[in-house]
């Protein structure tokens, strides 16, 4: 195993099983003792024992290519109906930022039917060096086995180095599929990327058990190393109408064409409301609106800000709005600039899926529950009464 | 109709706490249970059994103490169950998971369907389904909020997104991820109960599923973890007195001031 424990020199002063991050160490017979199942071998403990009687013999996976020969940054360019996706854009902005770390050209790359003849340009304009463009009305509709045939087989020749695209369905569908194809590594849903200095590697930094711990991955042996990362942690680029770059067509090869599934039809049901997972602000309702009929007031706040509307688990469970409005671990994880929060009490499964919103705001009748506590605002009354004097004062 | 449904054990997130001196995850009395997501999962594929017959087995990754809810699953309907439990899994990400439990899928004989939580609450990945469905060759929809139809080979779905849903016909073989949307889980009954507790769980090893070692645990694995850290926890800040006119208009002046409106 890879954590070994000296019992001779392990005095049982117990600080690895203070500081194991999960738990997974205990003493035994005064003795430290590592749980295998629980044991995520970070290696803390080694760090920590005073006597050095924890070594963690370091088992990787074997490198098997030429590493150096990857080279590049890729980002997908998600695209629906021509129109690029927000979190591209915002990895755009990144990829650029971590080229100028360590020298690499940024590439967007992008699937798409061609219906948006500005879409290469705007790709440049805001971040990339050079697009590499596949164009074919097959390619309109995002299907899981087209889309991953076809950018496995453009990464399996061209050899990136990172691959980044957003933590959005479509995101989380391809990307698996592409690093499975690859045999190499993805971090899911990251919020952090940077450039280690001196491995050159990419360090990826993502929540895990819901939020309560962060954790910084990588992938050291084979590449590409591949990431998706939730919309807004990163700031788009303004425009520059300054930037040029070179558009590269390829042309879509017909045997990437998936037999065995097919996008019958494209729905969009959420009419003119601002989507969740774009909006810069939420405002979110759970048990204390009541009722279905009370949400009206929260979309008439929602409009006055320009926002979207959430919920939490107890108001979509009891059928007050649809689950597509869920926030939280069973549902959407959303990161806006504001959320407000109006009679949710702030249950751990709804916080991980907002807690990273940069400013809370809490309208909450109970001045003790936890969102009312982590909340930058917190405004303690009936809210029945208190949003429409907000709305009110935002129409002033 | 035959169909897999692959489940974690995952510990209780409503108990998951962070001890504040340490900054570690504190285990005691964290209970595990089945994760949520594979619950709804589970319950289409019962359904789906009994609209079409066939069976339903439940297949888990872990440690021996996750034929827990592998038990659980048969209380709600599943009539098989299978436990992948080797030291050699320890460590895996989620590039050896799926070829571990693509593995042993594959050594179970026929299937129609792959069923599963769009992803698991406590690593929050989404990718060991993917994973499944590139590893066996078979095609995939993720995040599937209806069965519409399944007959003939194929299914229809509406797979859910940002905007609404899309509607996608796939044939059979295939992996399907769900989200909570798709129905409700029914309630273990006492029939269910009893079954559970009589029912064999099929343990197999790595050695039972023939695996590529080096494809598993840490040797298997392209990623690592090279630091864990607590994320700095979020400090209250001001709270909003007077009355409800004045709070509304504070609130309001404290945003522009912030300029976020």
């Amino acid at each position: 195993m890879p954590i070994k424990i000296n019992k001779e020199t392990c005095v049982g002063c117990g600080a690895c099983v203070s500081q194991c991050p999960f738990g997974a160490l205990s003493l035994v017979d005064n003795c430290a003792f590592v749980e295998e199942t629980k044991c995520k071998f970070c290696g803390k403990c080694a760090t920590v024992c005073p006597c050095e009687a924890i070594t963690v013999v370091k088992e990787e996976m074997e490198a098997k290519d030429d590493l150096g020969s990857y080279k590049d940054i890729w980002v997908f360019a998600e695209q629906k109906k021509g129109q690029v996706a927000g979190v591209s854009f915002e990895l755009l902005a990144k990829a650029r930022e971590l080229a100028s770390q360590k020298p690499n050209t940024v590439w967007a790359v992008v699937l798409h039917d061609g219906s948006n003849a500005a879409i290469c340009d705007e790709l440049i304009k805001k971040g990339a060096d050079k697009v590499l463009s596949v164009s074919a009305p097959e390619l309109k509709d995002f299907d899981d086995l087209t889309y991953s045939n076809v950018l496995y087989r453009l990464a399996k020749e061209r050899r990136p180095e990172i691959i980044l695209c957003g933590a959005t369905t479509i995101g989380r569908a391809l990307m698996p599929r592409v690093a499975v194809m690859l045999k190499t590594g993805l971090t899911a849903d990251c919020t952090q990327l940077h450039i280690d200095p001196e491995t050159g590697l990419l360090i990826q930094t993502r929540p895990a058990f819901g939020g309560n711990i962060m954790a910084r991955i990588r992938c050291q042996n084979t590449r590409p190393q591949m990431a998706t990362v939730r919309h807004k942690v990163f700031a788009e680029m303004e425009p520059d109408a300054s930037r040029s770059g070179e558009v590269e067509t390829v042309p879509f090869n017909k045997e990437d064409l998936s037999l065995r599934s097919k996008v019958l039809e494209v729905v969009e049901n959420i009419g003119e409301q601002v989507k969740l997972t774009d909006a810069n602000i939420i405002v979110s309702g759970g048990r204390g609106m009541k009722g279905p009929e009370n949400f009206a007031l929260l979309k008439e706040l929602a409009e006055a800000l320009g926002g979207a509307v959430g919920a939490s688990r107890a108001a979509v469970d009891a059928g007050w709005i649809p689950y597509a409005h869920q926030v939280g671990q069973t549902g959407k994880t959303v990161c806006p600039k504001v959320y407000i929060a109006c009679g949710i009490s702030g249950q751990i499964q709804h916080l991980v899926g907002m807690q990273s919103s940069d400013v809370i705001v809490a309208i909450n009748k109970d001045p003790e529950c936890p969102m009312m506590k982590i909340a930058n605002y917190a405004i303690c009354g009936d809210l029945f009464e208190i949003i429409p004097l907000i709305i009110k004062e935002l129409k002033k | 109709m035959n169909i897999i449904v692959t489940i974690k054990q995952v510990p209780d997130a409503a108990n998951v706490r962070i001890n504040p001196e340490t900054k570690t995850l504190v285990r005691e009395g964290v209970e595990s249970m089945m994760n949520p997501l594979d619950a709804y999962a589970l319950e289409e594929a019962v359904r789906l059994k009994e609209k079409l017959g066939g069976k339903v087995t439940v297949v888990c990754m872990g440690p021996p103490m996750a034929e827990a809810v592998l038990r659980e699953a048969i209380s709600l309907g599943a009539d098989e169950a299978v436990l992948l439990s080797d030291r050699a899994v320890a460590g895996s990400d989620t590039l050896a998971t799926s070829y571990a439990l693509s593995q042993t899928i594959s050594k179970l004989g026929g299937y129609d369907l792959i069923l599963g939580g769009k992803q698991a609450i406590d690593g929050d990945t989404a990718q060991v389904g993917p994973g499944i469905a590139v590893n066996l060759d078979i095609p995939q929809v993720t995040c599937v909020r209806k069965v519409r139809e399944c007959a003939d080979g194929k299914m229809v779905v509406e797979r859910m997104t940002e905007e609404g849903y899309d509607v996608v016909e796939v044939t059979l073989p295939a992996v399907v991820t769900v989200v909570k949307e798709i129905n409700e889980p029914r309630i273990a009954s006492l029939k269910g109960k009893m079954a559970a507790k009589r029912a064999q769980i099929k343990v197999m090893t790595a050695a039972d599923i023939e695996a590529d070692l080096t494809r598993l645990g840490l040797k298997g694995s392209p990623t690592n973890v090279v630091e864990i850290f607590s994320p700095d926890a979020r400090q209250g800040g001001v709270k909003i007195e007077g009355a409800p006119e004045e709070q509304a208009k504070s609130l309001v002046t404290a945003l522009k001031e912030a300029q976020l409106l």
